[in-house]
């Protein structure tokens, strides 16, 4: 088989990953991520149109009717509106029936009310934080899984990746595009942690099984000849996770569209950092045959 | 080598084919809209009486009946269209009345024999089948404000009998109380009786130069007491509210500390749910008019001072009482059913301190008069027209009043007396059950609300299934084109591990399909096939270092094994961090995403394996249809 000199570029992965990387911290910096309703708490409220809706009438009813605050956008189609409110202390009455009731007073055809989303500040608060935990829990799991399953310099070469690729451009990109970030999305996210680092251990599977097998070569050669030999099962494997990927953004509805995209650009940048994060770490950790032999010496002595 | 499985791993993989493809068959049966009918009470059996009635009525109105039928304690009635259910389940309840709960629900149609298997359709979340759920706090400061002030009166009344001097005594938030004395010395004789009369609670001395205090904190079990107390009273109160909207398979239940999560599937009018939910029934303590002429009030002629009651389900006379209430029902901490000396069913009743000096009041002038408790529900209910052909219903609110208990007032009473001269422990069980159910432990508020509408739900179902029909589609018709013959294994094993999802699915009891449940599905379709691609790439690869087909197949299998593991386990510690933590939709990802990789696991492997064996094995092969070509 031809082997590929991907280490042989390094220096321009790591040129292009610190791009991403600084580019995806930057925007998290300045603008944040544009937080969905389940963080801020907030009212929302989906109602769907008879025709396309006007939205400059919904405006000036909502106004009217003294929702000042009250942001009234398209949602997916012509015919259905997303009503937006800030987050308010101790709903009780139904602010979400009373709005609808407002809109079919001035409009000519029937509103109907398709969804509502009501999440206490308190509520929003506590989502979040339980959130970050789960983010932080999820990559401390994995960290020590891979410890105890290969050498931790790849421990530490694949939570680097999750971290560079998932965790950070993955937010990055939401923030960048300012998507609004919500529970889905980040259970889109703590999946592309799992899908990555699917990838990320079968390459270092390979890498360890050569260090044992191949009699010549440096580790920067049997690094390419692994990354070569798993290149084909990668792309496949990542070709198949976007195909359903996209068939879900297009077809799945406007609920889950935050969810595939976050998955989308998971899966891509996932891809390319199990090829060239977790190895460029491994090499600039000094990834050497006594790191495997070691492990194997250690068994020997305890023989008696 | 000849790659053969033995029997009972083919029969294995046949197996667990039938069993999934039993399981998951219910699911492509239709569900018929029905209205089911069950007693209001646990007690209250619905038979075929019952049953014909409701029919009766329907047949009046003209309303077409697709089938009914008994099961268990409640009757169902099938109808061929979702208008035609809700204007039944109006008529079938106000034919029925209140002793009886009416709601809306979806049967399967499948047939008796797969019933039979126990096989169930999977349960759709609320994003598919349209609903609402509420997330209600209870206010945890208002439940230990009756009862603090209520140990405020006992430690006043109980100091000044031991002649101790005290400044004050006054409540601090979060069950603390704290006295305040002037002299160190009654201090000091107040803390000897305090500690010894309140051992609910974590005494602190505080010593300043003019002032002393004494601070009583509640302790944590007498804390968590009155939480546990004021959240399943508050469960209670819901769960009846929750029976009259009329909801099949609602969930009421305790989350965390302070909260309640409600759900409702298939209720559409929030507003109606909200105010039932958070209504309050009231009780009122009220003196007889002993003077009154009853004969004249119970034909209608009743004096303006006083006010005529029917007693409760008609099980005694009617009351005759004052207008004037003495206590409401919202200053009653507590009312338990026990016993007396006699060991004859009696109801303690607890009422707060402002409750209990009114209540000593009036008592200690109107001993030997009765007194009666007055019970107040605001209800609504159903009326259905016809109106030009068409059936119209319309909610009308009205306010029930009724007597639950008379009796003689035999001293003066204070925050504490009880009920006695009961006839039965059921009797007492109910009467203490209706004092409490009178207003809640505490009030609740609505910190989460979610809503889908019925035609949003159906559309997340439908965009559902397209994209996984669609992405299922395409990975297979990548797969054919890229591994040929090992491309259809892969999809045979596809297929079986989608159906296997789903019977699983069906199968445990709790799990539901939400819309990112099937997200979950459709990424599983995604990632199940890496298995195979890991398996298939390895053969390849054998292949190329010279190995003939039998071998390559086999180490093909073998090498992948582990790799194939460490990817999955690791996949699944996320699904179950995800589940852990997660609330509703992302729960229901969580689950699909671990069933999936589960099953996958199982297909892919094992599956494929026995496909595989059984076209390659036990003969000699010259080639492999899995699109790998010789080097030139």
């Amino acid at each position: 088989m031809t082997v590929l000199d991907f280490m042989g570029k390094r220096k321009l992965a790591a040129v292009f990953s610190s791009i991403l990387l600084v580019a995806s911290i930057v925007s998290l910096a300045t603008q944040q991520l544009s937080l969905g309703l389940d963080f801020t708490g907030g009212t929302l409220i989906e109602v769907g149109y008879q025709q396309p809706a006007n939205l400059n009438e919904i405006r000036s009813t909502l106004k009217a009717a003294g929702y000042d605050d009250a942001v009234a956008q398209n949602y997916g189609k012509a015919t259905d509106v997303l009503v937006r409110l800030a987050p308010q202390e101790g709903e009780k009455e139904s602010i979400a029936n009373n709005i609808v009731e407002e809109l079919n007073k001035t409009s000519s055809s029937e509103v109907t009310l398709r969804r509502v989303e009501f999440v206490g500040p308190q509520v929003g608060d506590e989502l979040r934080d339980q959130s970050g935990i789960a983010m932080i829990v999820a990559l401390g799991v994995m960290m020590v899984y891979i410890l105890f399953r290969f050498h931790f310099k790849f421990s530490v070469g694949a939570v680097a990746a999750l971290f560079h690729d998932d965790v950070i451009i993955t937010l990055g990109f939401f923030s960048v595009f300012q998507i609004p970030f919500d529970l889905t999305v980040l259970a889109a996210v703590l999946a592309v942690i799992g899908y990555s680092l699917n990838d990320t251990i079968v390459v270092s599977d390979r890498i360890r099984e050569n260090f044992h097998e191949m009699r010549k070569g440096d580790a920067v050669q049997i690094i390419n000849v692994s990354l070569s030999q798993t290149l084909g099962r990668t792309l496949i494997t990542s070709i198949t996770t976007l195909l359903v990927l996209v068939a879900l953004f297009v077809f799945g509805g406007e609920l889950i569209k935050g969810f595939s995209i976050a998955l989308m650009v998971g899966v891509l940048i996932g891809t390319y950092s199990s090829i060239y994060v977790a190895s460029n770490i491994l090499l600039a950790m000094g990834i050497c045959k006594e790191d495997f032999i070691h492990v194997e010496a250690e068994v020997m002595d305890d023989r008696p | 080598m000849l790659n053969k499985y033995p029997l009972w791993k083919n029969l294995l993989v046949v197996f667990v084919c039938l069993v999934g493809l039993i399981f998951a068959l219910p699911n492509i049966y239709p569900e018929d809209p029905i209205v089911q009918i069950s007693g209001a009470t646990a007690s209250g059996k619905v038979d075929g009486a019952v049953l014909d009635k409701a029919l009766e009525a329907l047949g009046q109105a003209g309303v077409e009946v697709k089938s009914s039928a008994l099961s268990g304690a409640s009757g169902v009635i099938r109808f061929h269209d979702g208008d035609t259910q809700l204007i039944a389940k109006d008529l079938v309840k106000s034919a029925l009345g209140d002793d009886y709960v009416v709601a809306l629900n979806l049967a399967s149609t499948m047939p008796d024999w797969l019933a039979s298997f126990g096989a169930s359709p999977m349960n759709l979340g609320l994003d598919l089948r349209g609903g609402v759920h509420f997330l209600l706090e209870v206010d945890m400061e208002k439940a230990l404000e009756p009862r603090t002030t209520g140990y405020i009166d006992e430690i006043r009344s109980g100091l000044r009998k031991e002649g101790i001097r005290y400044r004050s005594a006054k409540r601090e938030g979060g069950g603390k109380i704290s006295v305040k004395f002037t002299d160190p010395e009654e201090q000091l004789k107040a803390n000897a009786w305090i500690r010894e009369n309140f051992r609910q609670f974590v005494i602190s001395v505080d010593e300043g130069a003019a002032e002393q205090f004494i601070k009583l904190q509640l302790s944590e079990s007498a804390l968590k007491e009155i939480q546990d107390y004021a959240i399943t009273q508050n469960l209670t109160a819901l769960r009846n509210r929750v029976n009259e909207l009329g909801v099949a398979e609602p969930i009421v239940q305790r989350q965390g500390v302070d909260r309640i999560v409600v759900e409702l599937p298939g209720v559409q009018d929030t507003a109606e749910a909200k105010r039932v939910l958070g209504r309050t029934a009231s009780l009122e303590f009220r003196l007889e008019d002993s003077e009154g002429d009853l004969e004249a009030a119970m034909n209608g002629r009743v004096s303006s001072r006083s006010e005529l009651f029917p007693f409760k389900g008609d099980k005694g006379a009617p009351v005759l009482t004052l207008k004037k209430v003495i206590v409401t029902g919202e200053r009653v901490v507590n009312a338990r059913s026990g016993f007396d000396e006699n060991s004859r069913p009696q109801v303690n009743i607890t009422l707060d301190g402002g409750g209990g000096k009114r209540m000593n009041r009036v008592t200690r002038d109107n001993v030997g008069r009765r007194m009666a408790v007055i019970f107040v529900e605001h209800k609504e209910r159903t009326k259905v027209r016809k109106e030009g052909g068409v059936f119209v219903s319309e909610k009308e609110r009205y306010v029930e009043k009724y007597a639950i208990n008379v009796a003689t007032i035999q001293s003066a009473l204070g925050h504490s007396f009880r009920i006695t001269g009961l006839d039965s422990v059921l009797e007492s069980k109910e009467l203490a059950l209706l004092l409490r159910a009178g207003a809640l432990a505490a009030p609740m508020y609505f910190v989460e609300e979610r809503t889908i509408g019925p035609s949003l739900g159906k559309e997340n179902i439908e965009a559902g299934l397209m994209s996984v029909l669609l992405g299922f589609a395409l990975v297979m018709v990548f797969m054919l084109a890229f591994y040929r013959l090992f491309g259809v294994f892969a999809n045979v094993a596809l297929l079986v591990n989608v159906l296997l999802i789903v019977a699983v699915m069906s199968l445990i009891p709790g799990a539901t399909l939400t819309l990112p449940g099937i997200a979950g599905i459709v990424l599983t379709v995604g990632m199940a096939v890496d298995a195979n691609v890991l398996i298939f790439s390895r053969i390849k690869e054998e292949l190329g270092n010279g190995r003939s087909p039998q071998e390559a197949i086999r180490s093909g299998y073998d090498r992948a094994f582990v790799t194939i593991l460490d990817a999955n386990i690791t996949t699944l510690i996320v699904a179950l961090i995800l589940f852990a933590v997660g609330t509703g939709p992302v729960k229901g990802f969580a689950v699909t995403l671990s069933v999936g990789i589960l099953c996958s696991m199982f297909t892919a492997i094992v599956g494929t394996r026995a496909l595989v064996n059984l076209v390659y094995g036990g003969r000699s092969v010259e080639k492999l249809s899995i699109g790998y070509k010789e080097a030139k």
